[in-house]
């Protein structure tokens, strides 16, 4: 699967023009290359302190993401971009905690720099 | 300690604290503001102390400036982040609270760290705003109006470019504006409990509140930056990523040997023209056996080191700065997992090969206890510095310098394997002790991979001036006393009548070496190198500095002439050159490194528990490596 996606990236040119997520998935199925937008973080019952470190670390509702990369074996950890700025590294299980959306119908859309993306689209 | 004391009694010096999100530029500004040489460099969670240093300002005023490891929270997730809410928080019983806070943060990053800046805010405190690292910011092209994100914080906000003196004069201004206020000098708070740990809700509303300032306040929002995710392509590239690793690795090795190589020689050379200019130049008798035997002879075989160890640091420093750090914990986590450690356990690790007392250290950066406890405990097995001539002159000696596969040095080939074999090591006994002692709980990856930059090179010049200052500092005291102490074990007392040994045989130190041989006999080693081993657990350059010591005390006279290296070559066999290689990947740490952990876990049982379980290992390994190197014709 990871490979897949890996070609799939090249396929589409350094994958910059990466592809759209139209389903709802959580972060840790999301391919390298796939955009979208945080629709909700949830640690699960016994874990709120899960729930509010994602959070510190810009996960949260309306967030703009991109998956650039993922490890070799088992997809494991991932990169992700949060809102074009910062990078942070993570793994499946962690992620999984964060569900993702199809960019366009946000929920906020909370910056500049999201106009930028309908822009480029 | 005492000059905080003093603080409050008498002169009231101010106390400004440095906070911000990691990697913002807070040692950075430390170091331009009061002349410091605090490490800086390109990851998150590179300061786990806090620092304090004293700066002057415009108007004449004395300052104590605090450098505190960064955060993303008060939270505090872990051990580092603790020091930060505590200072912050005024719980330390020993300070009260800083009478005024400067909170650094990234411009280009400000979405994100205005966060930290909106609960800091909270406590009600005097506060500054920094919007570092304007430079990059300009060249992004963010343009962000100061006066407006003043304006709607009511709290004043410079700019700054942290590395230059001009980028931070502004900064020096506000702080004396802001202790002019009368209110803020002198009201001596001791602690605050404004500080209410947030909810998940209260972290969405600072977001949203930071989104809002930012919808305000920025006018041009700056171009995403393009060469870190065209870099990344590459480097954290699945199968392209890890190869690099491996290859840069093997690439830092390789240059320890072959850069080094004519600055060695020159070193060598004064060595060997001083030891025999006071050896024809001075009468015989004790000074002279000293100075010549005990003192050159042992320091000559450390100091010629020197080159290697910068060439090993100058890596370093130049990934640090880069910002592989991170990539290269990203590249690891994996494996790291698999033996129930966390990937940025990583960083400290490969911190580890300069010394492993920094690396014990950045061990705080782990959140979970178990985590660190594991990262503590296996960071001794990367190859420090100091492990280096060790390795670099056992090479030398027994490994012929040719190259195999078309240009790849043998030497620095082995010296991979001896390294490689450290990390290996560390990494099985990691999952040991976590099939075992100390299993349970697992931390989440979570880490922040920053931008790369180009390493700035007066701080790589500095911080490789740092290193041979530390290098030559420990020559001067560490090591010079010890040789001393062991040219008088090694010279007293003098040999019985009709003596056919060394007279070095018959010494206290011969008494101790061969006392200890029946134990080393099984894995190859001699009486002279056990007399070495001893001292070498103080520090591990002294290892090599006494065999110069002890091979020159026990030699004939051309074996001052002849380098150490040669005079091992035909004294030892390849099997006990090749177990203590063995022996050294895993021995026990120095002192400083057993203080070092006993101090961060807070008991003497773990540090027992290192001095152990490391001791067995080097036994254990020395032994195999001499047995298969006999059985293979070695001896
Ligand atoms: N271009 C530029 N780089 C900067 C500036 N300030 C800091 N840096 C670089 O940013 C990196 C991080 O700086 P540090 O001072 O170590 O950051 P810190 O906030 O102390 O980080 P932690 O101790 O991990 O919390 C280093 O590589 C610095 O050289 C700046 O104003 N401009
Ligand atoms: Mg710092």
């Amino acid at each position: 699967m990871n490979a897949n996606a890996e070609r799939e990236v090249r396929a589409t040119g350094l994958g910059h023009h990466a592809s759209r997520t139209s389903s709802t998935q959580p972060l840790g199925l999301m391919r390298c290359g796939d955009v979208g937008r945080v629709l909700a973080v949830n640690g699960g019952v016994d874990d709120s302190d899960l729930e509010r470190n994602l959070l510190e670390m810009g996960f949260v509702e309306g967030a703009r993401i991109e998956v650039l990369h993922r490890g070799f074996l088992g997809g494991d950890p991932l990169a992700v971009r949060i809102n074009r700025r910062m990078t942070i590294a993570l793994r499946r299980c962690e992620a999984n905690a964060v569900l993702i959306g199809p960019l366009h119908d946000s929920v906020v859309n909370t910056h500049p720099s999201m106009s930028l993306e309908y822009a480029s689209s | 300690m005492t000059a905080s004391a003093l603080t409050f009694d008498e002169v009231r010096q101010a106390r400004v604290a440095l906070v911000g999100p990691p990697n913002s530029g807070k040692t950075t500004l430390f170091n331009t503001l009061t002349g410091g040489r605090q490490k800086t460099a390109n990851y998150p969670g590179v300061t786990v102390e806090r620092k304090s240093g004293r700066l002057r300002t415009p108007v004449g005023r004395s300052i104590e400036l605090l450098d505190l490891p960064g955060s993303y929270s008060l939270r505090a997730r872990s051990p580092d982040e603790a020091i930060t809410r505590d200072v912050v928080l005024g719980r330390q019983e020993w300070e009260a609270l800083p009478d005024a806070m400067v909170c650094v943060t990234d411009a280009t990053n400000l979405g994100q760290h205005l966060r930290l800046f909106l609960e800091l805010r909270q406590l009600g405190r005097p506060l500054i705003l920094v919007l570092n690292m304007m430079d990059l910011a300009q060249k992004r092209g963010y343009q962000i109006s100061i006066e407006a994100l003043s304006r709607s914080l009511g709290i004043p906000v410079v700019t700054t470019v942290a590395m230059h003196k001009n980028g931070v004069q502004d900064l020096l201004d506000q702080i004396d504006t802001l202790l002019n206020q009368a209110s803020v000098t002198g009201d001596g708070t001791v602690t605050t409990d404004a500080w209410v740990e947030p909810t998940p809700e209260a972290i969405r509303g600072y977001h949203q509140e930071a989104e809002r300032l930012l919808r305000e306040a920025v006018i041009e929002e700056g171009v995403p930056e393009q060469l870190t995710r065209k870099l990344d392509q590459v480097l954290l590239h699945p199968v392209a990523g890890p190869l690099i690793l491996l290859g840069i690795l093997f690439l830092m090795f390789q240059a320890v040997f072959s850069w080094a190589e004519a600055p060695m020689d020159w070193i060598d050379g004064g060595i060997a023209s001083l030891q025999q200019w006071l050896a024809a130049h001075m009468q015989d008798g004790l000074l002279k056996s000293l100075l010549v035997d005990g003192i050159i002879a042992g320091v000559g075989g450390v100091v010629i080191f020197l080159p290697q160890i910068l060439i090993l640091f100058l890596f370093i420093l130049l990934l640090e700065d880069f910002g592989y750090m991170a990539r290269a914990a990203f590249l690891m986590d994996r494996l790291m997992s698999a033996v129930g450690l966390n990937g940025r356990a990583f960083i400290p690790l490969l911190s580890s090969f300069a010394c492993a007392i920094p690396g014990i250290m950045a061990a705080r950066t782990i959140a979970h206890p178990l985590d660190r406890l594991v990262t503590i405990l296996i960071a001794p097995l990367m190859t420090c510095s100091a492990r280096l001539p060790v390795y670099v002159l056992l090479i030398s000696a027994f490994i012929p310098a040719t190259t195999v596969w078309g240009g790849i040095g043998l030497q620095g080939l082995v010296m991979f394997g001896l390294y490689a074999t450290g990390i290996i090591g560390a990494l099985v006994v990691a999952g040991v002790l976590r099939l075992t002692v100390l299993r349970g709980g697992r931390q989440p990856l979570l880490m922040e991979l920053p931008s790369y930059k180009w390493p700035n090179p007066a701080n790589v010049l500095l911080g490789l001036l740092e290193r041979a200052r530390i290098f030559m500092r420990r020559i001067g005291t560490v090591i010079l006393s010890v040789l001393v102490i062991l040219w008088f074990l090694s010279t007293f007392p003098a040999p019985p009548q009709g003596a056919t040994e060394p007279d070095i045989y018959y010494s206290f130190a011969g008494m101790i070496g061969r006392g200890l041989e029946p134990l080393l006999a099984p894995v190859g080693f001699n009486w002279q190198i056990a007399i070495a081993l001893v001292p070498g657990l103080a520090a591990r350059e002294v290892a090599v500095a006494a065999l110069g010591t002890v091979y020159s005390l026990s030699g004939s006279e051309d074996a001052v002439t002849e380098s150490l290296a040669a005079t091992l070559a035909h004294d030892w066999t390849l099997a006990t050159a090749l177990a203590l290689l063995a022996w050294y990947v895993f021995a026990p740490q120095c002192l400083a490194t057993l203080a070092a952990v006993r101090r961060e876990t807070n008991s003497w049982r773990w540090p027992a528990f290192m001095f152990i379980y490391l001791m067995i290992l080097a036994y254990i390994a020395a032994f195999i490596t001499y047995r298969v190197a006999l059985a293979l014709g070695g001896g």
